[in-house]
């Protein structure tokens, strides 16, 4: 099985390791994973703030980037919401384009996503001696659906001990420009936010968008608290899987 | 729509350093969310509900015109009066006008949020008139003088402790903390005003437009009173608050007390059909329907037509993490929460109202409660779409989406920049961490840390390494 993986902005830049950990999951699992070099960014940050032309570039390079991909893969799904809930959409006007859209949106898949449903892994062989908790992101759990999925995987993960986390269905006021636009609004949510991952008395949050552990983990650094972010993919590969 | 004296920062700064919001809402708020959630689990099919309600109000909206002639010309047949409001000036001209035609002293509301929209109160009270709120939470707000911060619950922002000095202050006697002691106290006060008020004026749920009847839902008895003691019924609704028959009514009603409380169906489900028959026991001699347009007619045939879809229950503001902390004043307008930031701007122009679309994270929650599927905030989208096309919005902003536009479409250019984003920012960087960033970085740095970007970014791995192990 040959898949593209698609590493988004924030991962390029800020955490290459979460991309290392998804390339080494995937080729745990037999799959031939390639980068196409071409790839840039999905473009929500200009869509969310209205800025939907300028989106529309960005996206068309992506659609080209991924073109001769059978699939795509993505440790994000906010990004992987954004092709397949708004791509199609945004080329609404150019018939061609969103015929691309929307099989580019058809082929791509979050990271637990293609563990589970495709490859459909059933024997996670890692072991990760952590108390931790699971953020559920919002394009994640509501824009993809995918609530059960990553839970799935951390399940199995020998020595891993999982709390429920309080209030998971709230946003942790990332919002992408909304954290810098609405910063005062933005923190009172990421302290309710942290305050319920304080309750579960977890060392390790573990999330599937590092643009919402990117602002947790931020918060807690300014305020001198200890968690360790992780992403579903850095903790199946520390865990030595395989 | 409503002249706040604040500019939204600085409502949003208020409402954040008030520690009694900050104790009063959430509780509130977790308890309507619990109550919507019980309520969706007994439903069981939720999703199939949802769906045929979405389709009802959207068939309605879609067909509005109709609809709205077959309900006039029933509340005429009926005896009732009908007039039409383009704007919030008429609406309070027809009000006032009726007000000064039966020389009345008093009148006792029923809750009415087109009547806030208006500012009905405050032009009657101008003319002398006295106006006294018969909805407890309503009530509330009149005593502190001010205005909902919720749909639903329009003291939502008050504790018990706030109520009981309110209320002993007009009791002129200390009242306990009790609930049964506060509401008998209310009940004892409000019913003097009902039996001495000219004037009943309430809102209006649903119109249903086979019958011409204005239904009511409540669950304190107030608007049963309001609607038959005076000699005059005033009823105000926005022109989208109709249902074509009482099968769709029951559908949109269970939905509406679902989403709101969690009941199954709220204590009155009240409809009216008509002023006083002569062989009715009580009802007024009159009866008025005031039907307000005030922007929503434009809002028709646009990209927005689904936020007419509303029923009003507020199950969008219980689950939004911003309300939770920001309130229903920060929004300034009548209407708050998500379905306000939609709102108000359309009723009211971006000119007033150009922060609201902001204040959202995006997260869904709204669009995912809305038991009519309002796409909430993907029309919070649409509204920076268009404050953007409109030009609105900063010029910083504008260049620096035109440089990521041109970055992401480039691939040599976007990767030379991933490549010098670690030095180019390592002069702001300590350990590894930004604590202190310029222009738009500065509004993150100013509560969080930045992660340093890595020296060696994925793509670059990748080619020196990564690709080779494939195989």
């Amino acid at each position: 099985m040959k898949v593209s993986l698609f590493i988004t902005c924030l991962a390029d830049v800020f955490y290459p390791k979460v991309g290392m950990n998804v390339v080494e999951v995937l080729r745990s699992y037999g799959v031939e994973v390639d980068f196409p070099q071409d790839q840039t960014c999905c473009g929500q940050p200009a869509f969310n703030s209205g800025y939907h032309k300028e989106a529309r570039e960005s996206a068309r390079q992506l659609i080209k980037a991924f073109a001769d991909s059978p699939m795509v893969v993505t440790p994000s799904g906010s990004c992987a919401s954004m092709i397949r809930h708004y791509y199609p959409d945004l080329f609404k006007d150019e018939p061609e384009w969103k015929e691309k859209a929307i099989e580019l949106a058809d082929k791509t898949y979050e990271f637990s996503e293609f563990l589970v449903h495709v490859l459909k892994v059933e024997d996670i062989e890692a072991k990760f001696p952590a108390h931790a908790t699971y953020h559920h992101s919002c394009h994640m759990s509501r824009g993809l659906g995918l609530k059960g999925e990553p839970i799935k995987l951390l399940g199995q993960v020998e020595d891993l001990e999982m709390e429920d986390l309080p209030y998971c269905n709230d946003c942790c006021g990332f919002g992408g420009t909304f954290a810098a636009k609405m910063s005062d609004i933005s923190e009172k949510m990421v302290d309710e936010k942290i305050k319920n991952i304080e309750s579960t008395g977890a060392d390790v949050l573990i999330g599937s968008d590092m643009g919402c552990l990117m602002n947790i983990g931020g918060r807690l650094r300014r305020l001198g608290k200890e968690v360790r972010m992780m992403h579903v993919a850095e903790v199946l590969a520390e865990g030595g899987q395989k | 729509m409503s002249a706040h004296p604040l500019i939204f920062n600085e409502r949003v700064d208020k409402a954040l350093a008030d520690p009694i919001l900050k104790k009063a809402l959430p509780l509130t708020q977790d308890r309507l969310r619990g109550g919507r959630i019980n309520a969706a689990e007994q439903l069981g099919n939720v999703e199939e509900w949802r769906e045929l309600a979405s389709q009802i109000r959207s068939h309605t909206i879609a067909n509005l015109d109709s609809y709205l002639e077959e309900l006039v010309t029933n509340v005429r047949k009926n005896g009732g009066h009908v007039h039409f409001a383009a704007t919030s000036d008429d609406a309070v001209e027809i009000i006032t006008g009726i007000v000064k035609e039966k020389n009345a002293k008093s009148v006792v509301k029923s809750k009415s949020m087109v009547s806030e929209e208006v500012h009905i109160n405050k032009h009657l009270e101008d003319m002398g008139i006295k106006v006294v709120e018969s909805d407890l939470g309503e009530y509330i707000i009149q005593l502190a003088n001010e205005t909902p911060s919720h749909l639903i619950a329009p003291a939502i922002h008050k504790t018990r402790e706030q109520v009981r000095e309110m209320f002993s202050k007009v009791a002129g006697r200390q009242l306990s903390d009790e609930t049964t002691e506060l509401t008998a106290f209310a009940r004892e006060k409000l019913r003097q005003e009902f039996l001495q008020a000219d004037i009943g004026i309430s809102g209006c749920n649903f119109a249903v437009a086979e019958s011409g009847s204005v239904v009511l839902v409540s669950n304190e008895g107030n608007a049963r009173l309001t609607t038959t003691v005076p000699k005059v019924h005033i009823a105000m609704m926005g022109m989208e608050r109709i249902v074509p028959t009482w099968n769709e009514l029951d559908m949109v009603v269970s939905m509406l007390t679902r989403s709101a409380t969690g009941q199954k169906i709220s204590v009155y489900v009240t409809g009216i059909n008509s002023p006083r028959q002569s062989e009715d026991s009580d009802g007024p001699e009159e009866f008025h329907l005031v039907i307000l347009d005030n922007g929503r007619s434009n809002i028709l045939g646009t990209a927005y037509q689904e936020a007419l879809n509303c029923i009003r229950c507020g199950a969008c503001l219980n689950v939004c993490p911003v309300y939770r902390h920001i309130g229903g004043h920060a929004y300034g307008g009548v209407y708050s929460g998500p379905i306000g930031a939609v709102l108000t701007p359309l009723l009211g122009g971006y000119e007033e109202w150009l922060e609201l679309p902001y204040a959202s994270s995006l997260c869904g929650a709204c669009s995912e409660a809305c038991p009519v599927k309002i796409p909430l905030h993907d029309l919070l989208i649409e509204h920076r779409k268009d404050e953007v096309e409109m030009g609105l919005t900063p010029f910083s902003e504008k260049m620096a989406f035109k440089g990521f536009s041109f970055a992401t479409s480039h691939p040599s250019v976007y990767e030379t920049a991933v490549k010098l984003a670690h030095s180019g920012m390592g002069f702001l960087a300590k350990d590894g961490v930004i604590s202190k960033g310029p222009g738009m970085l500065g509004g993150w740095t100013d509560v969080r840390d930045l992660p340093q970007p890595a020296k060696q970014s994925f793509r670059e791995w990748w080619k020196k390494e990564g690709k080779g192990r494939n195989q």
